[in-house]
C-alpha cells in the first residue's frame, strides 16, 4: 500500500479532511493526526518536507492556510508525492474554482468523492484532471 | 406517517446547517452532543431522505470531529442499498469510513455489493468497488471474486482501473483469487489502449513481497520502461525493477540503457530521483551509469544556487545509500556540501549530513572529523548535539574500535564529550570507558589521568548524565589505582561532599574505590618493602596469600608488579607534576608520599567522611562503608605497634597486614574481558556428575518437603545446595533405602516432584554455582591475545595502535539470523502467482511454435548463458523436480549449462514453451523486435 492516509489540516491544525487507507480506530485516528500536525505545523518553510513518523513517512505542501499531509509507506518516491498533492489542488481549483478552506469544509463529500478518484487502495490510479471531475460534474447537473 | 415524515425532513438541520453552527459555536462540544441526539433520532426515521441526511452529518462529524459512529451500522447498510445514486454514494461513503474488517454488519452487505458491481450504472459499480478496497475482508474478497473478474475486462476504463486497484486487496485477503483473476489482470498491465496506472501499481505492491515471482514478466515491465510517457507509471515500473534486478543479473544490465535515457532526457525530479535511487540501489556495477547518478545527484539535488530544502535532503538521502554500498568515493566527492549541511535550518537535513559525515570516517581522518564535530555539537541545539556525541561514540567503537589508533586520543576525547554540557550518552560513555580500560592495557595510565580530571571537579556532581561517567571514572581509578599519580587527591576527590549528590549505587562504586585506594595506601606504606613478585595468576584470593610463601615466586604473572614498583616507575611524572607546581595537598611531601602524618590525615578523613553513611537507609552504601570502616578500625588498632617497628616490618605478626596482604592480592588481580560463550567452553571436570545432580536433588527435595512448614526460607534452600553439593562428593549414590522410604511417603502424600526417570533426559548441562570461578579462569584462557601483547609492550615507544584485546567469538552481539518467518498470507499468494505465471506456460506449450524465431533465440540464449550462476532454487522445482524444467521458463534455461544432457531432450519443450509463454502478449512481442528476449 503506497499511500496509508491524507489529511487537510489549518494552520490552526483543525483536520479539514481525513482520508485513511487503512483501518485505524477513533483514538488511534486522532492520536496520530495530533502528533503529525504537532510535528509538521512547527516546520518552517526553509526545512524540507518530509517527516519521517513512526513507520510512515509523511510528505506535506503548504496552500496559503491550509495543509496536505500524505502518509505514505518508507519506499514511496517523495517527490512524486509533492506532485500528487499538487495535482490533488489544482483539481479542485478546477472544480470550486480558487479554491480555499471553506470549500472543502464545506463540500467535505465532493472532496472525498475526488479522492477515490485518485487513489483507491493506496494505489494512484488516475492522474489526468478531466477523468478524476467527471463523475462529480455528471452529479452535479444531474443534481 | 408521511406527515410526520415530511415535517422530520422540513425542519431538519442539513450538512450545511450544522457546519455553520460548528463554526458559530466557542465550544464545540455541547453543539455536537445536541447535534448527535438529532441525528440520532433522525436516523431512524422511515423516510431515505431524512435518514440520508442524518447519515451524512454523522460522517462528517465523525470524520472531522472523531464522534464515534458504529452504532451506526445498521443504518449504513440501510442507506447503501437504497435505489437512488445519491444516498447510495453517502451510505458508501459512511461505510467506507466506518466500517472494518470485524464489523458484524459486513455479512449483511455481501450481495448488496454483488448487485451494485453487476450494476449497468459504472459510477454505481465504482462506490461498490471503492467501498470493497476499504472494507473487504476474505468472506467478501471470497465470495465477490467472479463480479470483480468480470470487471476487470470490462469495456469502461473507470471501473477496470478501480477493479485493478481493488484486486490487490483481494488477493491479499483471498489468494485462491489469483487463479482466477491474475491473467486478467495482466492484460490490464500490457493492453496498450488502457492506462496501465492502476495495473503498474498493484504490481509494485506485490513485488514488494515477494518479486521472484513476477521475473517472468519482467518483459512487459520493460515495455512499459522504455514505452511509457507518464512519469507517474515509470516511477513505479522503476520501483518494480528495483526489486527484480537483485535477483536478475541479465535483466540489470538490460535495463541499464533506458533509465540512462531517461535521466538524460527528462525535466521532472520525481522521475529523476526515481531512476537515481535505483540506480544506487541496484545497477551500482554498472559504472557508466553511476557515475551519470552520482553526475545528477551534484547537479540537481545539491546544488547551491537551487535551495530546495526538498531535493538537499533527497540527495543526501541517496548519497548515504551509495555510501553505505562501498561507493564512498561518491559522498567523498560531494563533502563541502555534506559538511555544509550540518549546519543546516532543518533537522532532517543535519541528521541525513551527519550520517554521511560518519561514513567517511577513517582511520586517517577520524580525529579531525570528530574534532570538528565535538566543536560542532557545542554550537547546536541538545537533541542534534546528542545525535552527533552518539554517532561519534558509535562509529569509534564499531568493530571493537577499529578506527582509532590513538587511544590515549580517544579517551582524552571521551573526557571532552563528557563535559559538553548536553550530554546526555553517559551510559554509552561508561561502557566504552569500563570497555577500553579492560581491552587496553596501554591506555589505562591515560583512562586514570582522565578519570582524575573528571573526579576532582565537583561541578559534575550535579548532573545526573554525568552520574554514570563518574561511576566509570570511579571504577577505573579504583582498579588502576598504582597509575595515579595521587592517592590522596582522588581519596578527596572520592570523598568530597557533593558526593551526596549522587545515586546510591554509584555513590557504593565510590565507597569501594575508597577502599581500594585505601588499602593501597596502606599496604603501600606497610607492606614489605622489599621487592617481591607477587604471583597473581589464576589463583583464587585465599590461596594466593598462601601460595606468594610457598610457590616460586616467578610465576607466569611477570607484568604484576608489587605497587610499589609500580609507583616508582610511575614517579618520574608525578615529581614533574610537582615541579610544575601544580600543588595539591600532597605536593610538599617528597619522593615517598606515605609518610605517617599523611596516612592519619587520610584515615580520619575517611572516618569523618564516611561514619554517618554506616547508618545510611541503602543497604549497598551502607555495607561498603561498614568495609571501609571496619578496616580502618582494624588498622587503628595495630598502627602504632606497627610503626615502631618502621623499616623491618614482618607482615606475619600482624593480624592487619595480613588481612591487607590478602586484599591487596585480591585487588591487583586483573580483570579482563570475557566472552559470552566463555562458559560453554569451559570443560566439564572428570569426577564432576552433572546428569546424577537431578536424582540428588529428588531426594534432597523430598527432604525438604518433609518439613511440616510449607514454606521454606532462602536459606534453606541455599543450605540444601551445600549439603547437596558436598553429599554429591562423598556418597556417590544415595542410599536405596532412604529413596524407597521417599517414595513411599510421596505416594502417601499424592507428592511427585520431579520423576525419576527423567533424570537422564533433562539437559542441565551448566555448571553448579561453585563451578563460575572455575569457568572465569577457564575464559581468562581463552583470551586471544593477538600480536603478544606481553612482548610487543616492551618493543617501542612510538605511537601506533595499541594491542586491543579481542574475544574471537562471541564478541558482538549475536545478530539474530533467524529470519522473521514469512507471513503465510504471503506464501500462499505468491505460490499462487508462481503458478499462475508458470503454470500457463506450460498450458500454452505445445500449442505454438515458431521455428525460425525460435532458432535465433537460441543462439542468443547461449549467449546469454555462459558464466551465469545458478540462483537459489525455486519453489516450483522443491515441489516438483521432474517438471521443473519444462514449467519454469527462466529457471530453467539458467541451469541449462548444468544440464548439458538433458539440454537436447528439451530444446524442443523450450522452444514452444517460450512460444507459449509469450502468447498472451505476442502482438507486442513479434511487433516490435526492438524489445530484446532478454528473459526468456
Amino acid at each position: 500500500m503506497g499511500i496509508r492516509f491524507i489529511l487537510m489540516v489549518n494552520k490552526q491544525g483543525q483536520t479539514r479532511l481525513a482520508q485513511y487507507y487503512e483501518y485505524l480506530t477513533i483514538e488511534q485516528r486522532r492520536a496520530l493526526e495530533g502528533e503529525i500536525v504537532r510535528k509538521c505545523l512547527a516546520r518552517t518553510e526553509q526545512q524540507c518536507s518530509f517527516v519521517e513518523h513512526r513507520n510512515y513517512k509523511v510528505i506535506y505542501r503548504r496552500y496559503a492556510s491550509l495543509f496536505f499531509l500524505v502518509g505514505v509507506d518508507n519506499d514511496e518516491n517523495e517527490l512524486a508525492i509533492l506532485e500528487f498533492i499538487h495535482l490533488l489542488v489544482e483539481t479542485m481549483d478546477r472544480h470550486f474554482g480558487n479554491v480555499c478552506e471553506l470549500d472543502i469544509m464545506f463540500h467535505l463529500e465532493k472532496a472525498h468523492f475526488m479522492l477515490e478518484e485518485m487513489v483507491i487502495n493506496g494505489c494512484i490510479v488516475e492522474t489526468n484532471k478531466s477523468n478524476i471531475l467527471m463523475p462529480i460534474q455528471l452529479m452535479d447537473k444531474a443534481s | 406517517m408521511a406527515g410526520s415524515s415530511i415535517m422530520e425532513s422540513f425542519f431538519q438541520r442539513s450538512l450545511d446547517d450544522l457546519i455553520k453552527g460548528l463554526r458559530l459555536q466557542v465550544t464545540e462540544y455541547n453543539f455536537i452532543s445536541k447535534s448527535l441526539e438529532e441525528i440520532k433520532r433522525e436516523i431512524k426515521s422511515t423516510d431515505i431522505q431524512t435518514k440520508s441526511i442524518a447519515l451524512e452529518k454523522l460522517t462528517y462529524l465523525n470524520s472531522i470531529h472523531s464522534v464515534d459512529m458504529i452504532w451506526a451500522s445498521f443504518h449504513v447498510v440501510e442507506v447503501m442499498s437504497s435505489t437512488k445514486f445519491i444516498h447510495k454514494k453517502i451510505g458508501y461513503l459512511a461505510a467506507s469510513q466506518s466500517f472494518n474488517e470485524s464489523t458484524d454488519v459486513i455479512l449483511l452487505i455481501t450481495n448488496q455489493l454483488r448487485k451494485d458491481l453487476n450494476s449497468s450504472n459504472q459510477f454505481e459499480a465504482g462506490l461498490a468497488l471503492e467501498c470493497l478496497a476499504v472494507i473487504g475482508n476474505t468472506d467478501l474478497a471470497r465470495d465477490l471474486t467472479p463480479e470483480i473478474f468480470t470487471l476487470l475486462s470490462s469495456s469502461k476504463e473507470f471501473v477496470r482501473k478501480k477493479a485493478v486497484a481493488v484486486i490487490l486487496r483481494v488477493f491479499n485477503k483471498y489468494p485462491d483469487a489469483v487463479r482466477v483473476s491474475f491473467k486478467r489482470l495482466v492484460e490490464n498491465l500490457e493492453s496498450v489502449n488502457s492506462d496501465p496506472t492502476a495495473a503498474i501499481g498493484v504490481f509494485c505492491e506485490l513485488c514488494s513481497k515477494d518479486p521472484r515471482s513476477y521475473l517472468p514478466l519482467a518483459p512487459e515491465f520493460y515495455k512499459i520502461l522504455v514505452d511509457s510517457k507518464n512519469n507517474w507509471v515509470l516511477i513505479k515500473v522503476l520501483k518494480v525493477f528495483s526489486k527484480l534486478a537483485p535477483l536478475e543479473p541479465r535483466l540489470a544490465k538490460r535495463i541499464v540503457d533506458p533509465i540512462g535515457e531517461h535521466m538524460k532526457r527528462t525535466s521532472s525530479k520525481s522521475l529523476m530521483f526515481e531512476c537515481i535511487r535505483t540506480v544506487v540501489t541496484c545497477l551500482t556495477d554498472y559504472e557508466v551509469i553511476l557515475k551519470l547518478a552520482v553526475e545528477k545527484i551534484r547537479d540537481c539535488f545539491l546544488s547551491d544556487n537551487d535551495d530546495d530544502p526538498n531535493l538537499k535532503y533527497l540527495g543526501l538521502q541517496v548519497l548515504s545509500i551509495l555510501g553505505s554500498k562501498q561507493h564512498l568515493w561518491a559522498v567523498v566527492e560531494n563533502k563541502e556540501f555534506v559538511i555544509k549541511s550540518l549546519s543546516d535550518l532543518d533537522p532532517n537535513i543535519k541528521f541525513e549530513s551527519l550520517r554521511l559525515v560518519m561514513e567517511m570516517v577513517s582511520e586517517g581522518n577520524v580525529a579531525e572529523i570528530t574534532h570538528y564535530l565535538v566543536g560542532a555539537a557545542l554550537k547546536s541545539d541538545p537533541e542534534f548535539c546528542n545525535e552527533i556525541l552518539g554517532s561519534i561514540l558509535m562509529t569509534c567503537s564499531r568493530n571493537v574500535y577499529k578506527v582509532i589508533v590513538d587511544f590515549d586520543w580517544y579517551v582524552s576525547l571521551l573526557g571532552d564529550i563528557s563535559r559538553n554540557p548536553h550530554c546526555q550518552k553517559g551510559e554509552e560513555i561508561e561502557r566504552q570507558l569500563v570497555d577500553i580500560c579492560l581491552r587496553v592495557a596501554e591506555v589505562r595510565p591515560e583512562i586514570v589521568r582522565v578519570a582524575r580530571d573528571l573526579l576532582i571537579d565537583p561541578a559534575l556532581l550535579s548532573n545526573p548524565y554525568m552520574h554514570r561517567i563518574l561511576r566509570a571514572a570511579v571504577w577505573v581509578s579504583g582498579e588502576h589505582i598504582e597509575l595515579s599519580r595521587n592517592p590522596f587527591e582522588l581519596m578527596e576527590a572520592l570523598l568530597q561532599p557533593r558526593t551526596n549528590l549522587l545515586p546510591p549505587l554509584v555513590r557504593a562504586v565510590y565507597i569501594q574505590s575508597a577502599f581500594k585506594v585505601l588499602v593501597f595506601c596502606l599496604y603501600s606504606y606497610l607492606g614489605p618493602k622489599e621487592v617481591i613478585l607477587t604471583p597473581v595468576g589464576d589463583l583464587a584470593p585465599e590461596e594466593s596469600a598462601e601460595a606468594s610463601e610457598q610457590e616460586a615466586s616467578f610465576s607466569e604473572g611477570d607484568e604484576y608488579f608489587d605497587p610499589r614498583m609500580k609507583r616508582s616507575g610511575a614517579g618520574h611524572t608525578w615529581d614533574r607534576n610537582i615541579d610544575n607546581g601544580q600543588a595539591s595537598s600532597s605536593a610538599s611531601l617528597e619522593n615517598d608520599p606515605f609518610t605517617h602524618e599523611s596516612i592519619f590525615n587520610m584515615l580520619n578523613m575517611i572516618k569523618m567522611a564516611l561514619g554517618p553513611l554506616s547508618g545510611s537507609d541503602e543497604v549497598e552504601v551502607q555495607e561498603r562503608a561498614g568495609n571501609v570502616l571496619g578496616l580502618i578500625d582494624l588498622m587503628e588498632q595495630e598502627l602504632p605497634g606497627l610503626l615502631v617497628r618502621e623499616g623491618s616490618l614482618r607482615g606475619e605478626e600482624f593480624q592487619g597486614v595480613k588481612v591487607l596482604d590478602l586484599l591487596q592480592n585480591a585487588f591487583s588481580k586483573e580483570l579482563g574481558p570475557v566472552s559470552l560463550s566463555a562458559q560453554q567452553r569451559v570443560p566439564v571436570p572428570e569426577g564432576l556428575l552433572l546428569k546424577e545432580n537431578l536424582s540428588e536433588l529428588e531426594t534432597v527435595c523430598g527432604d525438604i518437603n518433609l518439613t511440616p512448614s510449607s514454606s521454606f526460607s532462602l536459606g534453606s534452600v541455599l543450605f540444601v545446595e551445600r549439603h547437596n553439593s558436598q553429599q554429591t562428593e562423598k556418597e556417590s549414590e544415595p542410599s536405596s533405602e532412604s529413596t524407597s522410604l521417599l517414595s513411599e511417603h510421596r505416594k502417601r502424600h499424592g507428592l511427585y516432584y520431579l520423576s525419576a526417570d527423567k533424570n537422564g533426559s533433562g539437559s542441565n548441562d551448566y555448571p553448579p554455582v561453585n563451578e563460575l570461578s572455575n569457568a572465569i579462569d577457564g575464559a581468562q584462557d581463552l583470551l586471544r591475545l593477538p600480536g603478544q601483547s606481553v612482548d610487543s609492550k616492551k618493543k617501542s615507544t612510538t605511537k601506533r595502535r595499541p594491542v586491543v584485546v579481542r574475544l574471537d567469538d562471541g564478541e558482538e552481539a549475536p545478530v539474530s539470523g533467524v529470519q522473521k518467518p514469512k507471513d503465510s498470507k504471503d506464501d500462499i499468494l505468491s505460490g499462487a502467482i508462481r503458478n499462475i505465471l508458470l503454470g500457463d506456460e506450460t498450458k500454452h506449450m505445445s500449442s505454438q511454435s515458431n521455428p525460425s524465431n525460435t532458432e535465433k533465440r537460441n543462439g542468443k540464449e547461449v549467449s546469454l548463458d555462459t558464466g551465469h550462476v545458478p540462483q537459489s532454487k525455486d519453489m516450483g522445482e522443491i515441489e516438483n523436480p521432474s517438471t521443473s524444467i519444462s514449467q519454469h521458463g527462466n529457471e530453467r534455461r539458467r541451469r541449462s549449462k548444468k544440464k548439458d544432457g538433458e539440454e537436447s531432450s528439451h530444446k524442443e519443450k523450450q522452444k514452444s514453451h517460450r512460444q507459449g509463454r509469450s502468447k498472451t502478449r505476442q502482438t507486442a512481442e513479434i511487433q516490435s523486435p526492438v524489445i530484446p528476449d532478454f528473459l526468456l
